[in-house]
């Protein structure tokens, strides 16, 4: 017998069985089910099904795993040997480099997923239903938007919260408020803070060498303009993503190569990309104007972030890769086209004012996009109360 | 002056098995049936018992909310069996048919010197009021109500759906005299819409007014036709009725006759040769698409892809059905099926689908679901495909939780269930839309009248 008539039996002898939904979540990833359309309903469907879609948005976030697994060698080299910079091409895709992505960058994509889908299995097994696919790019971002030194039993607990509190709680994919993985960004980013910031989680093995001869750090480029102090990192450098940060949110240009996946294949939402990244431009040059005006001078402690060129904004820091992959999840942001503009733009927008008035912890990016996941819904009142309205003056129209 | 329709939203569903322009009569078949779910909200109340003779036109049962509706045998025989299904409701009459057709002889009619009032009572003793549906909701029309205006769709745009242009050539005369009587049903216009640059046989009719249709479908959907020129308000009410029934009504006037005959496409990739022939409402499938369907593994559909009802082989046709579709069903698996790239199947999106680069290519599309029933998760793919000025996700919802105020609001009274059969066709969560819409429409219908 083959594999497709064995497991058709299988399926078939733990229908209605607890276990079926971690039975199916297995067999449907092999093979596409053998389900046909149902009564009332069209007797032909569209090739896409959620499975589809997610995979999608894994293949474009894989480019950015890769370049961010050769980064994270590169930036513990570089730190040790700081002349390593002057040739970034050259000694950037190296296996040693590579190597270190391999044992340090993979655990953390294996340890996000294992633990996220057990979540996820236990709790459709309780609940009967079966294991939806949202899990599949939450699983891919989360290793991808922590530092490189993550503990690997810090991130367990962060997915085991983020899922069950972010996710499971609201009744599963399609029901939460608040994306999943920015949820266990957040729940790492207050719980542990002092393994989210700082000059050493950035680059591997910084925090063991601390105090000792061999002692090395990699401030971000954020983290440094938050203290007024120069970097040393070129354009070319911010653009192409050769510099520290977390794990896969660096590479500003294979994010844009990302977008333009999300954005051909229309998975994910140009409005709200464009939207955000106009936001974002849109404050600073605010800012820019108000450093111009001589408004905050150089003893500001603002200065170094307000004084950012507009545009470097989106080569540094977690923004475009908030906006691309964060901002763009359709369950927690706004559902609306109209509304999708503007809560892109706000997500934008309040990024980069949280950057520059928030010095301590200068990432703003994911707590933008959460402030935002709150109150899309109220956007899309709002939106869809102009088409209610709409409605209701027709019909006064007519009996005036 | 008449307003044109143009659309840019929507799909036009390409399927091979378009049905060739020649017409065969199909051989007359041993057994009709009228079945009384093809007039949704109605309660059947029988009057026609097992073992009487009926002629063509003679009541078989009549609505319980409205005893003057009446619905009429199809052929003259023996009324043969009333099958009935759980707590004795009855899902279909069937006939026996005579050999020489006897019909009822309700007297020719002339329709310019007929009042309102005469053709209402005309319409509905001669069995004809069924034709005439309504919006909102999407059921047979409540004769006690006077509609705004008349909507008459004759574009067809639904996946493989029959050319109305053909099927209804030289039927002039009948399509003049229905539309001079019901036209006289309504203070406001008699909207008539056509295919851009065709001759159709409606659009030379006096008394109406005629709008040309361009664009995907759902351009030839009427509620989509009806959001374009006079979306309904609340309180407010249009009648619709096909150009195939106005065909009959007319032929009504002009000889007395009830005839439901009428020019039936067979279409889809499971018909050996896709054709029309002319059949008899509530034929037997089998003696319509007699040596011509390969019915292994086969869907038999009455009416189109989208919308249409599933039949056996031993079922009957539709009463309002001028289509019948076959297509492969789809109950196999699909090795990695949800990642390989995929060539052979239609879909709005670029996610390693390519039916994109080939618009003009037909497919042969099987019934399987693509995918398991999910949450909703996927926002702004419904709207590429949606005409109307309405939030579709949004109405689905509240059609879900059942929030009737929010149902009214967003539009439930200009939706029909066929308006949302391309959103349920791209639905990435493969939700059931057309049920969720047909129940909220039922509960709104119950509760506000």
């Amino acid at each position: 017998m083959s594999l497709k008539q064995n497991l058709h039996n299988l399926k078939e002898k733990y229908k209605g069985t607890k276990m079926a939904p971690a039975f199916n979540a297995i067999h449907t990833f092999l093979y596409l089910p053998n389900e046909v359309t149902h009564v009332g309903g069209t007797h032909i469907k569209a090739a896409d099904d959620l499975k589809r879609t997610m995979n999608i948005v894994i293949m474009a976030l894989i480019p950015c795993l890769l370049f961010g697994m050769f980064n994270a060698g590169y930036q513990h080299y570089a730190a040790i040997d700081n002349s390593l910079r002057a040739d970034v091409l050259a000694n950037f895709f190296t296996f040693d480099n590579l190597w270190i992505g391999i044992i340090k960058v993979l655990p953390l994509v294996i340890v996000s997923y294992g633990v996220g889908l057990l979540v996820e299995f236990i709790f459709a097994v309780i609940k009967g239903h079966e294991v939806e696919e949202g899990y599949l790019v939450t699983g891919m971002l989360v290793p991808l938007i922590v530092p490189v030194d993550t503990p690997l039993w810090m991130l367990s607990v962060a997915v085991v919260f983020g899922v069950v509190i972010g996710k499971e709680v609201f009744g599963g994919t399609g029901m939460n408020i608040l994306n999943p993985a920015l949820t266990i960004r957040a729940f790492l980013f207050f719980a542990y803070p002092t393994w989210m910031s700082g000059d050493k989680v950035w680059v591997y093995d910084a925090v063991e060498r601390t105090g000792t001869a061999d002692a090395i750090s990699g401030e971000t480029i954020l983290g440094s303009y938050a203290q007024n102090q120069e970097v040393m990192y070129s354009t070319f450098d911010k653009f192409m993503g050769f510099i520290p940060g977390s794990v896969g949110e660096t590479s500003t240009f294979l994010i844009l190569i990302g977008a333009a996946i999300l954005i051909f294949t229309k998975i994910g939402s140009w409005r709200i990309i464009l939207s955000a990244f106009i936001g974002a431009a849109v404050m600073g040059l605010i800012f820019n104007q108000v450093v111009a005006a001589d408004i905050i001078t150089e003893s500001s402690k603002f200065y170094g972030l307000m004084n950012t060129v507009w545009w470097e904004h989106l080569t540094i820091g977690g923004l475009a890769f908030g906006a691309v992959f964060m901002a763009t999840d359709p369950v927690t942001g706004s559902q609306t086209n109209k509304g999708k503009w503007i809560y892109g733009f706000l997500i934008g927008f309040i990024s980069i004012m949280i950057r520059v008035f928030n010095p301590a912890y200068p990432e703003g990016v994911f707590l933008a996009i959460l402030l935002m996941n709150v109150f899309a819904p109220t956007i899309d009142h709002y939106v869809v109360q102009g088409n209610v309205k709409k409605r209701l003056n027709r019909t006064k129209v007519k009996t005036a | 002056m008449s307003k044109d329709i143009r659309i840019k939203k929507g799909l036009d569903i390409k399927l091979v098995g378009v049905a060739e322009k020649n017409t065969t009569k199909s051989s007359q078949s041993s057994v009709y049936a009228v079945k009384p779910e093809d007039f949704h909200g109605i309660t059947p109340k029988l009057v026609a018992k097992e073992g009487a003779d009926v002629k063509a036109g003679d009541t078989l049962f009549y609505s319980k909310s409205d005893e003057r509706i009446l619905f009429p045998s199809p052929v003259s025989g023996k009324v043969t069996e009333v099958i009935r299904g759980a707590r004795r409701k009855v899902l279909a009459v069937k006939i026996a048919a005579d050999t020489t057709q006897v019909y009822k002889d309700f007297g020719t009619k002339d329709a310019d010197a007929m009042s309102a009032e005469e053709v209402k009572n005309h319409l509905l003793a001669s069995g004809c009021w069924p034709f005439v549906k309504q919006r909102p909701y999407d059921v047979v029309a409540n004769p006690n109500q006077a509609p705004k205006a008349i909507f008459i769709s004759a574009y067809a745009s639904a996946p493989l759906a029959a050319d109305l242009e053909y099927t209804l050539a030289g039927k002039e005369v009948e399509l003049q005299a229905a539309i001079t009587a019901v036209s006289k049903l309504t203070e406001g216009l008699v909207h008539v819409s056509v295919g851009a640059n065709t001759t159709s046989p409606l659009a030379n009719l006096k008394g109406i007014e005629l709008h040309k249709v361009s664009g995907p479908h759902p351009s030839g959907n009427v509620g989509t036709q009806i959001a374009k020129l006079d979306p309904i308000n609340k309180g407010e009410v249009v009648w619709v009725i096909t150009p195939q029934d106005l065909v009959v009504i007319g032929e009504l006037l002009l000889t007395g006759k009830l005839n439901l005959s009428r020019t039936v496409a067979l279409t889809g990739s499971q018909f050996s040769k896709p054709a029309y022939v002319t059949a008899i409402s509530g034929a037997s499938i089998a003696d319509v698409t007699a040596n011509n369907l390969n019915d292994d593994n086969t869907r038999i559909i009455s009416g189109n892809v989208l919308s249409g009802k599933e039949v056996k082989a031993d079922e009957f046709l539709g009463y309002y059905d001028n289509q019948i579709t076959a297509i492969p069903e789809g109950d196999d698996y699909e090795f990695f099926g949800w990642n390989k790239p995929i060539f052979n199947k239609i879909s709005t999106s670029r996610a390693l689908t390519f039916s994109w680069l080939t618009p003009k290519k037909k497919y042969d599309l099987n019934t399987n679901t693509n995918g398991e029933h999910r949450a909703f998760v996927v926002t702004g793919s419904y709207e590429e495909v949606f005409p109307l000025d309405i939030y579709p996700m949004q109405l689905l919802k509240a059609f879900m939780y059942k929030d009737l105020d929010e149902m009214e609001a967003l539009g439930g009274y200009e939706v029909a269930p066929e308006d949302f059969a391309l959103t349920e066709f791209v639905c990435v969560s493969k939700q059931p839309h057309q049920k969720i819409i047909r129940e909220g429409l039922d509960l709104m219908r119950e509760e506000l009248g």
